[in-house]
């Protein structure tokens, strides 16, 4: 579903992504991990293009998005993403962040996109919180509709970047477990996380970067337990 | 005994006060012309109306302009950039004055021939345009990159993320200095006088030369100028507390209705 192909990503001399090949079933969980730095976020924004690779290509779904002429906001109403920092629209009650994409990018009427809007927010438990305010929201709360809004464009993968990073640590469950419920759902994700409990439970494979490449990649089974690579094991020895 | 000395002390002053109260009165009444006022009155209420039509104006156009040059700014086109910012630092560094006078009698040279009014409203929106610019790309920049990523992200267009998302949340935290602009803008109104436009401070000089009474015209606009500057304030403190900046400090329940 996903191919990623000899990626190269640099911000001046700095080389990020240095030739990163991976691919995603349909259906999958891939899990990233990595130290910081080690190029994690700028690979998972490059496959919704909000970074533009130097070199390499990236096919979704079969096209290749990476290609010349490929209209950038056409590739990321299919690709959903996550931020660590939620990022709601603090001017928007949250019903309305989620119905603005269906809205204006789908052409969704505001009845069709409300309809879809509380769906969603029943799905991650806050139906009674559709016309609050973001910041009356707890973190684990706004986390949640973050990711309502990601769904509500109906994309053919989820992309989060450690979602649970700036959550207190009693809320991360709450977003774990909506994660959890949508990879059971059948939702092709790609999660950058640093929480191994849930790459363990929820990861069909498992992606260790380092260094702008890709060391090591495998199922929980293997990779967390059986690592090949120093660099993997000194990772694994840190956050395990 | 010391409280009725005090009491006889206290009427003493309170006669005191008012006897000096009467002499400020009469001296006022001599350098006030209150019937003058009384005489001009619809003459300067003719110049109030063209000075708000004006200001009204260029408020609206300096702030349309305003938006377009943030946007040009902080584009990164460098064309765009390039005209903008050479736009701002030309109004910026020359003075206003001399901007109408380019406008109306420059332009002349070239044959653009525009009505006093019309070279009026265009110099004063030129230069509004380029400070209310910069009030609204500090606005604009002031926005959390991650509200235009989280946009992006959900295949919105640059367009549609800029306005819906980045602008209305600019808007909102711009309202107090965009504020501040406006009553500026009001009171350099007063500069088109200088191109015979019959605003305020125009007729109150005409009145002035005629009958020599400077003092009485000049502190009559001033209290009109500054009725109009409050009443703008006021207006503004309002927009401001209607949808002020939404953030996570502010009270809840205070905020905007849609
Ligand atoms: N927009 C950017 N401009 C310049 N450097 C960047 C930018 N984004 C990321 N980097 C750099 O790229 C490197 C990898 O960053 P990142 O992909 O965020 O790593 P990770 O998510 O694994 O912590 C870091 O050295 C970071 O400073
Ligand atoms: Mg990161």
């Amino acid at each position: 579903m996903i191919q990623i192909v000899n990626l190269e990503k640099a911000f001046g001399d700095n080389h990020v992504l240095r030739g990163v090949s991976a691919s995603v079933d349909k259906g999958e969980v891939v899990v990233l991990i990595g130290a910081s730095g080690s190029g994690k976020s700028t690979l998972l924004r490059c496959v919704n293009l909000l970074e533009v690779p130097d070199a390499g290509e990236i096919w979704i779904d079969g096209v290749e998005v990476t290609a010349k002429g490929v209209v950038k906001h056409e590739v990321r109403r299919e690709t959903g993403m996550v931020f660590q920092q939620f990022n709601l629209f603090p001017h928007k009650r949250v019903i309305d962040n989620i119905t603005l994409a269906p809205k204006k990018v789908r052409g969704m009427s505001a009845e069709a996109a409300e309809e879809l809007a509380m769906e969603l927010l029943r799905k991650v438990d806050l139906a009674d919180k559709a016309r609050s305010w973001p910041h009356q929201l707890s973190g684990g709360q706004q986390q949640r509709v973050a990711i309502a809004r990601a769904l509500a464009m109906q994309p053919k993968v989820m992309l989060f970047d450690e979602v649970t990073s700036a959550l207190d640590p009693g809320m991360t469950g709450e977003v774990l477990n909506v994660m959890k419920e949508l990879a059971a759902d059948g939702m092709t994700m790609i999660v950058v996380t640093h929480e191994m409990a849930f790459a363990r439970e929820a990861g069909d494979k498992i992606i260790f970067m380092h260094d702008g490449v890709i060391v090591e990649e495998g199922p929980p089974s293997q990779l967390l337990v059986n690592p090949q690579h120093e660099a993997t094991k000194e990772f694994l020895s840190k956050v395990l | 005994m010391v409280l009725v000395n005090f009491a006889l002390d206290f009427n003493k002053l309170l006669a005191q006060a008012k006897e000096l109260l009467d002499v400020i009165a009469a001296k006022i009444q001599n350098i006030i012309n209150f019937s003058l006022i009384y005489s001009s009155f619809p003459k300067l209420l003719d110049g109030a109306k063209v000075s708000l039509l004006i200001s009204l104006c260029s408020v609206i156009l300096g702030v349309s302009l305003g938006i377009i040059v943030a946007t040009g700014r902080l584009s990164k086109f460098w064309p765009t950039k390039a005209i903008s910012s050479a736009y701002v630092a030309f109004i910026r560094g020359t003075p206003m004055i001399v901007q109408i006078f380019i406008i109306h009698y420059g332009l002349a040279e070239f044959g653009v021939t525009l009505p006093a009014f019309a070279s009026g409203i265009i110099a004063l929106s030129l230069n509004s345009g380029a400070y209310m610019g910069e009030v609204f790309r500090g606005g604009i920049q002031s926005i959390d990159p991650g509200q235009t990523q989280a946009g992006l992200s959900l295949g919105l267009t640059p367009f549609q993320v800029f306005r819906y998302i980045v602008f209305p949340q600019a808007f909102r935290r711009v309202i107090p200095s965009m504020g501040n602009e406006m009553v500026t803008l009001t009171k350099d109104s007063s500069l088109v006088n200088f191109i015979a436009i019959a605003e305020l401070t125009y007729r109150a000089t005409l009145i002035a030369s005629r009958t020599y009474e400077y003092f009485t015209m000049y502190i009559g606009i001033a209290i009109v100028y500054f009725a109009i500057t409050f009443a703008l304030s006021q207006l503004l403190a309002l927009l401001e507390r209607r949808m002020g900046p939404y953030d996570s400090d502010s009270k809840p329940g205070k905020g905007l209705r849609r």
